[in-house]
C-alpha cells in the first residue's frame, strides 16, 4: 500500500511539531524516519496511524483520504516503544486481540485464529511461549509479541515508534535483523521511527531525515551518508569534522585548511570533512598526532590543528603507522553548506 | 603536602567511621536490637516510643476486650455470638455494609472516571465533595440523613406514595452506608486510573477495537485489583459504623438493630462479657477484612 | 488549541471517550453526589435556619452548647500533636531503618482504622471502667476517666491514631534517606537533621495528616458515646450535643450546633484541596 503525505502540519499547543511535511512511500518499502528528539519524527508516525490527527494537509492511503479517519478504521499496525503489551492477558491472547475483537462476519473462527498466532508465534521465533504473560518474558521477548500482535490483523502499514529503544545492544542487533527478516518476508509496507542512525541506515530502504519538524533529506542510506544535502543531515549522519569558514571566490578557508566549494554562496560557510577522507598530503595542513587507538579494523587518530581546533581521522591500520607527530593532511572530499 | 588537621579533618573523620562503622561490629556496650544499615541516628528513640506507644494506646486495650470475651466459657460465648439477635444484628450490619459498596462501587468508578479522564465545570469542587464523608462528623450525617429520608422529610415525602419506606429499616441503614463509603471506592480507583498508561488503550483501537471494546477487555480488568480494595475498604467501614447509621436505623431488636449498636446496649446493662463477645466478632471480621485486602493486592501483584 | 479543536470537531483521539459518553457520565456522577453528598450538607443549614437566625444562634450561644465545644477543642487539642508526634516518629523508624516486620508494624498501626468506634470505647471501659482492669484502684483514689473527659480523650487518641502515621509514612519512603544520610555524614546530630533536613521536606503531608486526624477528633462520635458519661455540661462534645438535643426533638438546636460541625468540615475540605492545589503529587496516599 502506497502512502501519501502532503503538507501536514501539526502544532501542541503553540510548538510546531510538524511543518508543511510532504513524504511518498512506495508500497512494500521498509522507511526509517530518523532525527533527534523533538523532530517530529514520532508525530508523524503517529499522524501516519491516526493517533494524532494534523491540523493541516492530508495522509492518503493508496489514493485514498484517511487524514481524519480512526486509528481502528485504518488498518495498521502499530508497535509502541514500551510494547503496551495487555498485562493481564497471555501472549496468544495478546496477539490474538485484533481478531477477537472483531464483530459478526470480519470475526475468524477460533480454529483460524489460534492458527494465525502459531503461524506468528513461529515467526518471531517465540513458538511455545503463547501460554505465557508478559511479566515472564524478556524485553526482546516481549518486543517480537508486540510485532506479531500488530501483524496479526494483517495491516496494510506497519508502523514501529523506536521499536528497539528500549533494550540493550546485542538484543538491538539481533532485533533488527528480526525485522528486516519478517519486513522481507510478509512485504507489508513498513515504517519505522529511530533516533539512531546506525540502525536507520542498517535497517532500511529509504531514510527520511527530520529535523524541527521539516525534513531535510529523503534517500537511500548510501545518498543520506555520502550526499547530505543540508548541514544539519551531514552533521548528523555519519561522523563529521566541522569547520566553520569563509566562501568567496568559490573556495573555501577556515585557518590552514582550504577546500574547493563551487556553487556554494559566498560569505560564512561550514565545511563537513568525514574522519575517513583525511589523507597525508604535503600541500595540506599541519597537525599534531595526540593519541591513535584501534577500532575495529580501522584506527581512529586523534590531532590537532594549527589553530587549536581537534580533529578526528580514521585509517586503516597501515595507514595509521605513517599518522606520527606532526603531519600534513588534506580532505580528498568534503561538504561545504553556506551558513 | 603537610596541612595542619582541622576542625574538617575531624568532622570528616567522624563520617568516614560513622559510615563505616554501620556495618562493623558495634561500639562497646549497646549492641542494637535490629541490625541497621544505616549511618542515621534515633534509630532506639523513634523506636522506642512507636512500640511503647503503641502498645498502650492500641495493643493492650485491645487484647482487653479479647480477654474479657474469653473469660466465659466457650459454650458461653458462642451463645452470645450467635443468639439470634446477634445474627440478626450481623445480617443487617454486614448485608447492608455489602449493597452499600456495591453501589458505592458501580458510581466509584463513574466518579473516578470522569475525575481523571474529563474536564468539566465544576471539577474541583466535586473532587473536594468526595471526602466529604472523612471530613464531616458522622452523628451530623445521622441527623442530617435521618431528616431526609423520614417520611415526611425533603426526600421521604416523595417516597412514601410510593410505598417505599426509607428511614427507620434496612433501608436507610444502606443509605447511611453509601454516604459513609462513597470515598474509598473513588480515591483507591483514582491513582491506579492517573498512573495508567494510555499506550494500551491506543494499542487496542490501532487493532481495530472500538472503545467500548477497549474499555471492557482492557481498562477495567487493570482496574480489577484497586476496585476490589476499595470495595473492601468500604465494605469493612460500613461493618462498624454507629454515628452515621443510629439516627437513620429503626434500632428495634431482631429487626433494624446493628451490630455495634448490640454493643452498647449489653454496656449499658454491665453485660461486658457479652457486649466484648460481639466486639471479638466485629474484630475478626474486620481483620479478615484486612487479609483480604492484602491479599487482593499481593494478586494484583502477579501480572506486574 | 482553539484551532486544533476546530480542525478536530467530531475527531477524537483514540483514548477519548465520545461526547454524549463524557455528557451522560458526568452527568450521573454530579446527580449521584449530589443526592448523597450535597443534599444532607444542605439539609443541616436549612434545618437550623427554619426559625430563622435567631434562635439558630442561640443554640450555639448557650452554656452547655459552649462547654461542649470547649470540650471538643480541648479533645481535639491534645489528641492531634499527640498522634502527631507518634505520626513522626513512627514514619521516621519506619523510613530511615531496615528492620523485620516492617509489614507487620505498618499493619498495626493501622489497626484503629479498621476498628469499630463502638470496640475502640468499649476497650477502654474495659480497662477503664468500674469493673475494668484499673477500676478499683481509680475508685479509691478517685479518679475519673470513664465518664470523663481523659477517658474522652483516650478514645478520640485511639480512633485518630493513624491518621498522621498513614500520611508520613509512605511520603518519608518515598523521600528516601539519602539527604538526612549526607547530614550525618556531615557530623550533623539526629535532632538537628530531622529539624533542618527531614522536617521541611514533610512538612505539607504532615500538615495534610494533621487536618484530616483534626476533623475526625473534632467529630469522632461513636468511641466517644460510649466512654463519656453523656452529662450536659460536663462530658458532651459537639457531637454528642447534637444527638441529645435531637434526641429531644430540639431539631433547630440540634442543627445548628451541627452546622457549626459542618463549616468545619467545609473548611477542613477547602484546606485540603489548598493543599493539594499548592503542592501537586500531594493526594492522601491510598484512601482513608
Amino acid at each position: 500500500m502506497t502512502i501519501t503525505i502532503r503538507s501536514v502540519e501539526k502544532k501542541f499547543g503553540r510548538y510546531p511539531a510538524l511543518n508543511k511535511v510532504d513524504l511518498e512511500i512506495a508500497d512494500g518499502e521498509l522507511l526509517a524516519l530518523l532525527g533527534p528528539s523533538g523532530s517530529g519524527k514520532t508525530t508523524l508516525l503517529r499522524t501516519i496511524a491516526g493517533l494524532e490527527f494534523p491540523d493541516a494537509g492530508q495522509v492518503l492511503f493508496d489514493g485514498e483520504d484517511v487524514t481524519f479517519a480512526s486509528a481502528a478504521a485504518r488498518r495498521v499496525g502499530f508497535v509502541f516503544q514500551q510494547y503496551a503489551l495487555f498485562k493481564h492477558m497471555t501472549v496468544a491472547k495478546n496477539i490474538a486481540f485484533g481478531l477477537d475483537v472483531r464483530k459478526g462476519k470480519d470475526k475468524p473462527s477460533k480454529a483460524e485464529i489460534a492458527q494465525r498466532v502459531e503461524d506468528l508465534l513461529k515467526l518471531v521465533e517465540l513458538d511455545g511461549l503463547g501460554k505465557r504473560y508478559p511479566s515472564q518474558l524478556s524485553g526482546g521477548q516481549r518486543q517480537r509479541v508486540a510485532l506479531s500482535r500488530a501483524l496479526a490483523v494483517q495491516p496494510s502499514v506497519l508502523l514501529l515508534d523506536e521499536p528497539f529503544g528500549a533494550l540493550d545492544a546485542t538484543v538491538r542487533k539481533s532485533l533488527r535483523r528480526e525485522l528486516r527478516r519478517v519486513h522481507d518476508a510478509t512485504g507489508v509496507t513498513t515504517i519505522f521511527v529511530t533516533h539512531d542512525q546506525e540502525e536507520a541506515l542498517e535497517l532500511a530502504d529509504r531514510v527520511a531525515i527530520l529535523n524541527k519538524g521539516e525534513i531535510e533529506q529523503i534517500g537511500t542510506p548510501d545518498q543520506v551518508h555520502d550526499q547530505p544535502e543540508t548541514a544539519f543531515v551531514c552533521g548528523f549522519v555519519g561522523e563529521a569534522n566541522c569547520f566553520e569558514g569563509q566562501v568567496s571566490g568559490g573556495r573555501f578557508s577556515a585557518g590552514a585548511l582550504g577546500l574547493p566549494a563551487s556553487g556554494v554562496r559566498e560569505g560564512s560557510a561550514t565545511a563537513y570533512v568525514r574522519p575517513h577522507d583525511f589523507v597525508l598530503d604535503d600541500g595540506g595542513f599541519e597537525v599534531r598526532v595526540d593519541r591513535a587507538h584501534v577500532q575495529g579494523a580501522l584506527t581512529t587518530v586523534n590531532a590537532t590543528a594549527a589553530d587549536g581546533r581537534h580533529i578526528e581521522i580514521s585509517a586503516s591500520r597501515a595507514e595509521a603507522a605513517h599518522f606520527q607527530g606532526t603531519v600534513k593532511i588534506a580532505a580528498r572530499k568534503a561538504h561545504v553548506y553556506a551558513a | 603536602m603537610w596541612r595542619a588537621r582541622t576542625l574538617d579533618d575531624d568532622q570528616t573523620m567522624t563520617a568516614d567511621t560513622a559510615v563505616r562503622r554501620s556495618s562493623a561490629p558495634p561500639p562497646k556496650g549497646k549492641r542494637p536490637l535490629f541490625r541497621r544499615r544505616s549511618a542515621i541516628p534515633g534509630f532506639g528513640l523513634t523506636m522506642g516510643v512507636t512500640l511503647t506507644v503503641l502498645s498502650l494506646i492500641v495493643l493492650i486495650p485491645l487484647s482487653a476486650v479479647v480477654l474479657k470475651a474469653a473469660h466465659q466459657s466457650p459454650a458461653d460465648f458462642w451463645a452470645v455470638a450467635t443468639s439470634q439477635r446477634s445474627m440478626a444484628a450481623y445480617r443487617l450490619t454486614f448485608g447492608a455494609a455489602f449493597v452499600a459498596a456495591v453501589i458505592n462501587g458501580v458510581f466509584g468508578v463513574l466518579t473516578a472516571w470522569a475525575l481523571v479522564r474529563y474536564d468539566f465545570p465544576g471539577k474541583t469542587v466535586v473532587n473536594a465533595l468526595v471526602d466529604l464523608p472523612f471530613a464531616l462528623p458522622t452523628a451530623v450525617a445521622g441527623i442530617a440523613l435521618a431528616t431526609l429520608y423520614a417520611p415526611t422529610g425533603w426526600v421521604g415525602q416523595f417516597l412514601t406514595p410510593l410505598g417505599i419506606k426509607a428511614a427507620y429499616n434496612p433501608v436507610g441503614v444502606t443509605i447511611a452506608l453509601i454516604f459513609i463509603g462513597l470515598p474509598f471506592v473513588v480515591r483507591t480507583i483514582e491513582p491506579v486510573l492517573r498512573d495508567a498508561a494510555e499506550d494500551v488503550e491506543e494499542a487496542a483501537a490501532s487493532l481495530g477495537a472500538n472503545r467500548v471494546d477497549t474499555i471492557l477487555r482492557i481498562v477495567l480488568p487493570a482496574l480489577a485489583p484497586a476496585w476490589l480494595t476499595g470495595f473492601a475498604m468500604a465494605f469493612a467501614r460500613g461493618v462498624g459504623e454507629y454515628g452515621s447509621v443510629i439516627f437513620i436505623a429503626g434500632n428495634m431488636p431482631y429487626k433494624s438493630e446493628i451490630a455495634p449498636l448490640l454493643i452498647i446496649i449489653q454496656l449499658e446493662q454491665f453485660e461486658y462479657a457479652r457486649a466484648a463477645t460481639i466486639a471479638v466478632v466485629m474484630l475478626a471480621v474486620s481483620f479478615t477484612m484486612l487479609l483480604v485486602i492484602n491479599a487482593i493486592q499481593a494478586w494484583a501483584r502477579r501480572f506486574d | 488549541m482553539a484551532a486544533v479543536q476546530n480542525s478536530m470537531k467530531g475527531r477524537r483521539r483514540a483514548v477519548d471517550d465520545p461526547l454524549w459518553a463524557k455528557v451522560l457520565i458526568v452527568g450521573v456522577v454530579m446527580a449521584f453526589l449530589a443526592l448523597v453528598l450535597i443534599l444532607p450538607l444542605a439539609a443541616v443549614f436549612v434545618e437550623a435556619l427554619r426559625k430563622g437566625l435567631g434562635p439558630a444562634l442561640e443554640a450555639v450561644n448557650n452554656p452547655d452548647a459552649l462547654a461542649a465545644v470547649k470540650l471538643t477543642l480541648i479533645t481535639a487539642a491534645i489528641s492531634v500533636p499527640f498522634n502527631a508526634v507518634f505520626g513522626l516518629c513512627a514514619a521516621w523508624a519506619i523510613a530511615k531503618y531496615e528492620f523485620p516486620g516492617k509489614a507487620l508494624l505498618i499493619t498495626l498501626i493501622d489497626l484503629p482504622f479498621s476498628v469499630s468506634p463502638v470496640v475502640a470505647g468499649l476497650i477502654y471501659v474495659l480497662i477503664f471502667g468500674l469493673q475494668g482492669w484499673f477500676g478499683e484502684y481509680l475508685v479509691d483514689n478517685d479518679i475519673k476517666v470513664i465518664f470523663a473527659v481523659p477517658g474522652i480523650v483516650l478514645a478520640t487518641v485511639f480512633v485518630t491514631f493513624p491518621f498522621v502515621a498513614r500520611e508520613l509514612i509512605p511520603l518519608m519512603q518515598e523521600q528516601g534517606t539519602s539527604e538526612e544520610e549526607a547530614a550525618v555524614s556531615m557530623g550533623a546530630s539526629g535532632l538537628y537533621t530531622f529539624w533542618r533536613v527531614t522536617a521541611p521536606n514533610v512538612r505539607w503531608g504532615l500538615m495534610y495528616g494533621v487536618l484530616l486526624c483534626n476533623a475526625r477528633a473534632m467529630g469522632e462520635f461513636g468511641a466517644v458515646s460510649v466512654v463519656s458519661g453523656h452529662i450536659r455540661g460536663l462530658t458532651n462534645t459537639m457531637p454528642l450535643h447534637v444527638e441529645i438535643l435531637y434526641n429531644e426533638y430540639d431539631f433547630v438546636g440540634a442543627f445548628a450546633v451541627a452546622a457549626l460541625l459542618c463549616l468545619l468540615a467545609v473548611v477542613t475540605l477547602v484546606l485540603k484541596t489548598a493543599l493539594e492545589v499548592g503542592q501537586p503529587g500531594m493526594r492522601g496516599r491510598g484512601g482513608h
